[in-house]
């Protein structure tokens, strides 16, 4: 029997904020253990949350970067149970009614496109972290308190190989909207899977089972991995498998049970009585609106199709969005984007990292690009001259205008001056001539070489070789 | 005998340089260590501080100030052992803090040190703010100062034994079911309970976090106005806190209530209560007549529910406010093996049995299985209970009722028996549910033995203007504020 993986990824981000969720701790990576506290994160006897207005704004920034809705009433709960990480032995959550529901992940994978519903996104607060030393333990609170988004999908996953794509591409959204910076070495970004197999065709869905402890998305896809054959071999054998939460062994590469259902929490959940319930109004939400930019995968494929890029350039201004919004504010001014854009990441680009200055440097005008490559286009200067031509822009500000026309560098197209010049070559060089006649090809470059010589660079390399080839055939 | 004045009267002689800050706080000092081994308000005071704090009010004091300029300036005020105070013990009348110190300032003593005041000593309650008697204190049973045999109420206990035996001029306390009017009924003073929201509660350690509000204990009305007035407005650090500006209470206490709509909620004027009560809260309502307010009959058809809502609410927010007990950060600790043993060990040893009781009740209502029959349905039950008393006060200005059933019962006389200790609460618990503002105040005394009476008036949502004003304006045409207990 065949049988096919059901999986739903719960998925953990800290938010991109300068302090903590309830009080005005920073919230930054890597200060010394327990410096980045006070009687709020640490649950002090007395101490109130309040919450941090930045992070209701990015949630519900998430929420609509996320195709979800931004529901006009949400509130916080307490999760109750004991953990040394946790100062109040309860966490403030979102549990029933959060503050995004609903949403989308689109992302390619193999080609195709792919999308993955997701359920809710809510906010939440992190937890300190456990220190194990030989004869004792210690907690960290710095992380305790920073705020955190989960985001729950649907079951719409089916392999490793989906949820580690689905896994990136969400992480390249919440980049990209300023949510969070997503550093999985900072702990940024944690997830918890949830999988269950089932004969293909069987509406039911198996046990489901819970998967943490993965520290990396490529944990993720190893855990998913291991698992799926694991809880299919189990069926095989006429096996049963029961609901469980299991733990990702990185180091042995299995996975471990952890708890069976029985044993689950009861977390017995209640409205958190310190906070007022959120009641977004109009203004707000659309303040947070104007923070909504282009999503990776659609400013791809807007790239692709409006200026009819390939894919490899519309890659370049997905990731370089700086760049990419540059290329944007100039192309219009061409019949060329292909070339605008060629000169774009060819040449600026290049010249930029050379120099070590940014966009927001640049000396000339947003029309000198497009005017360069419509001087080349128009055959007035050749594709190696204006190399030389935007190295001036570059570094002078002066238009390849000003540049062509300071410098003399404006190509000869006129067949009259041309001819003389081939003619002079063809006088200087018999040797050449006869190699061309004996059908040696290579020679007719070597003329063109030396058009272009006598002609001091100025000729225009395609008519040369024309009207060489029509003397020496003729 | 300066601690025995009134705040009213030492913010005046203060201000006219008759008595230093200094002098004050040396006669309440001087009162602790006379009668305190007998009263046990405190648990702990520290002189050197308290007389380090009167001495730079005296330093403050500008030459051309009047009392009213700043009313608290070097007034000494006592505070219940549930708010942080700086580099000050906070035990909450509980063993599991062991010798914490607070390193911070709740909001309301911030404002008090602003004022002026001279913030000491750590008064005694029930442990965690959870009784009704201040007998749940993990150290000792403060006294009744009419009485040394009987309670003083709770869980504010201290707080009113301090007042009456003029061992501080006011003092705070907190108030989650009536345990600032409660105790202020049965040890004879005034007892405010604020409006939710109208103070901060940042430095409140929490017991019921939707019901808890910070309140002032005084010897008279307009001592607690004074004292509200500076503990009162927005706080950043609490989210439940309102944004409204504080009335001047107690400049606008004018004693007129002429044509003021009082309310008689019939529920509250049933079987159950004592005669000598009785008498003593109907002549009130008679003397509150005689000075123009028109009474009026009301109903709040779910005070039935009201005990029992209670207790499932505050039980339930308790067992999470007390979850951070747990010896991992601070307190006392008692090791295991493993935190959960750890867990079980300090909480085992750390909290006394009524906090257990109610952190096992709370833990019970929350659960799967039960959560929509008990704590969903308190919710809605506390909807209906809010909504009687919004109803209610369409038609009356206040209402006012007995504070307690009976004058101050026996120490021991009821510790075995929760639920009779529960129903002290049944006038004052409807209040806190509403998130309404109520007072009690002394209306006369039992014959034998002599045992104060209070009267407990409630006012709408932020109504303590209307409330203070009707309270001030009938202490003022009775004597019953002025008679003071015999200390041994
Ligand atoms: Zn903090």
């Amino acid at each position: 029997m065949e049988y096919e993986a059901v999986i739903g990824l719960e998925t953990h981000v800290q938010l991109k904020t300068k302090s903590k969720m309830w009080c005005g701790c920073a919230n930054e990576f890597g200060a010394p253990p327990n410096t980045n506290v006070c009687p709020v994160c640490l649950g002090l006897p007395g101490v109130l949350p309040v919450p941090n207005e930045e992070a209701l704004r990015l949630t519900a920034l998430a929420g609509l970067l996320l195709q979800g809705d931004i529901p006009r009433f949400a509130k916080f709960d307490r999760k109750n149970y004991f953990y040394p990480d946790m100062p109040k032995n309860y966490q403030i959550t979102q549990y029933d009614q959060p503050s995004t529901i609903n949403g989308q992940v689109e992302f390619e994978l193999d080609g195709r496109l792919t999308r993955v519903r997701l359920t809710r996104a809510h906010l939440e607060e992190d937890v300190g972290k456990n220190f194990h030393f030989d004869r004792s333990s210690g907690v960290d609170f710095n992380r305790a308190g920073v705020p955190l988004l989960e985001i729950v999908s649907e079951p719409d996953l089916t392999s490793a190989d989906m949820a580690y794509a689905y896994l990136n591409a969400l992480k390249d959204i919440l980049i990209y909207g300023g949510i969070s910076d997503c550093d999985m070495e900072k702990g940024m970004v944690r997830c918890d899977v949830n999988v269950s197999v089932r004969p293909k065709g069987q509406k039911e869905l198996g046990q489901k089972i819970e998967i943490k402890n993965m520290n990396s998305f490529s944990g993720a896809r190893k855990a998913l991995e291991y698992e799926i054959p694991r809880q299919i071999e189990v069926l095989q054998k006429g096996g049963k498998l029961v609901q469980e939460t299991r733990r990702w062994n990185d180091v042995a590469g299995i996975t471990e049970s952890m708890r069976t259902k029985e044993m689950a929490h009861d977390y017995r959940y209640f409205p958190e009585p310190d906070l007022l319930p959120m009641v977004p109004t109009d203004a707000w939400l659309a303040e947070v609106r104007q923070r909504v930019v282009e999503l990776p995968l659609a400013r791809k494929q807007r790239f692709m199709r409006q200026y009819q890029l390939p894919v490899a350039d519309a890659e370049t201004f997905v990731n370089d969005v700086p760049l990419g919004s540059y290329y944007e504010s100039i192309v219009a001014q061409t019949k060329s984007p292909k070339s605008v854009a060629n000169w774009v990441i060819n040449n600026l680009r290049a010249k930029l990292t050379e120099t070590q200055t940014t966009l927001a440097d640049l000396k000339f005008p947003a029309t000198a690009i497009p005017e360069l490559v419509g001087l080349v286009e128009s055959g007035q200067i050749s594709s190696k001259t204006a190399q030389e031509v935007f190295a001036e822009t570059f570094a002078t500000g002066e238009s390849p205008a000003q540049v062509v026309q300071k410098k003399g560098l404006l190509q000869v197209s006129d067949t009259g001056a041309i001819e003389k010049f081939c003619d002079e070559a063809i006088a200087a060089n018999p040797k050449s001539v006869e190699d061309f006649r004996a059908g040696k090809g290579a020679a007719l470059n070597f003329l063109k070489g030396q058009v272009m010589k006598l002609s001091k660079g100025k000729a225009n390399p395609a008519r040369a070789g024309e009207i060489l080839e029509q003397k020496l055939k003729g | 005998m300066l601690n025995r004045l009134t705040l009213t009267e030492v913010s005046a002689q203060l201000a006219q340089r008759k008595v230093s800050a200094r002098e004050v706080m040396q006669a309440c000092l001087d009162q602790i260590h006379r009668v305190d081994p007998k009263i046990h308000a405190f648990l702990s005071v520290n002189p050197e501080d308290a007389l380090a704090q009167a001495e730079a009010a005296d330093k403050a004091r500008q030459p051309d100030a009047t009392a009213t300029h700043r009313p608290l300036l070097g007034v000494p005020i006592a505070i219940k052992d549930v708010l942080a105070v700086k580099n000050q013990p906070l035990s909450c009348g509980s063993k599991i803090l062991g010798r914490y110190v607070s390193p911070y300032d709740a909001t309301v003593i911030e404002k008090l040190k602003a004022a002026g005041a001279v913030v000491f000593g750590r008064l005694n309650m029930d442990e965690f703010a959870m009784g009704s008697s201040t007998e749940n204190s993990a150290f000792i049973a403060t006294r009744n100062p009419w009485d040394a045999s009987r309670i003083p109420g709770g869980s504010s206990g201290g707080s009113a034994a301090a007042v009456v035996a003029d061992e501080c001029i006011a003092s705070l306390g907190s108030d989650t079911g009536g345990s600032v009017r409660q105790p202020a009924a049965l040890c004879g003073c005034v007892g405010l309970k604020p409006t939710y929201g109208r103070v901060s509660r940042y430095g409140l350690v929490a017991f019921a976090s939707s019901l808890d509000q910070i309140g002032p204990l005084g010897k008279t009305v307009k001592d607690a106005a004074l004292v509200l007035e500076a503990i009162s407005g927005y706080d950043v650090r609490d989210a439940t806190s309102i944004q409204q500006d504080v009335p001047a209470y107690a400049q606008t206490l004018n004693g007129d209530i002429k044509g003021l709509k009082l309310g008689l909620p019939k529920e509250y004027f049933v079987g159950g209560i004592d005669p000598e009560v009785n008498q003593a809260v109907r002549v009130a309502i008679q003397q509150l007549e005689k000075l123009g307010a028109e009474l009026v009959e009301i109903s709040l058809p779910h005070t039935d529910y009201a005990i029992a809502t209670y207790y499932i609410i505050a039980t339930a927010e308790a067992s999470a406010n007390l979850a951070r007990f747990d010896g991992i950060r601070y307190g006392q600790r008692v090791a295991g093996a493993d935190p959960i043993a750890l867990y079980c060990q300090t909480r085992g040893a750390g909290f006394g049995p009524e906090v257990k009781r109610r952190i096992l009740l709370g833990t019970y209502v929350l659960s799967s299985g039960y959560h929509d029959a008990y704590y969903l349905r308190a919710q809605k039950v506390r909807t209906l209970i809010r909504q009687d008393f919004l109803k209610a006060f369409e038609q009356v200005d206040l209402m006012v009722t007995p504070t307690m059933p009976t004058p101050a019962f026996k120490i021991g006389e009821k510790v075995d028996d929760p639920l009779q200790m529960y129903l002290s609460d049944i006038f004052t618990i409807s209040c806190n549910l509403a998130g309404i503002c109520g007072l009690s105040l002394p209306c006369g005394f039992s014959q034998n033995p002599k045992l104060p009476i209070g009267l407990q008036l409630l006012g709408k949502p932020l109504g303590e203007g209307i409330l203070l004003n009707a309270a001030q304006a009938y202490e003022q045409s009775t004597a019953w504020h002025r008679e003071k207990p015999v200390l041994g």
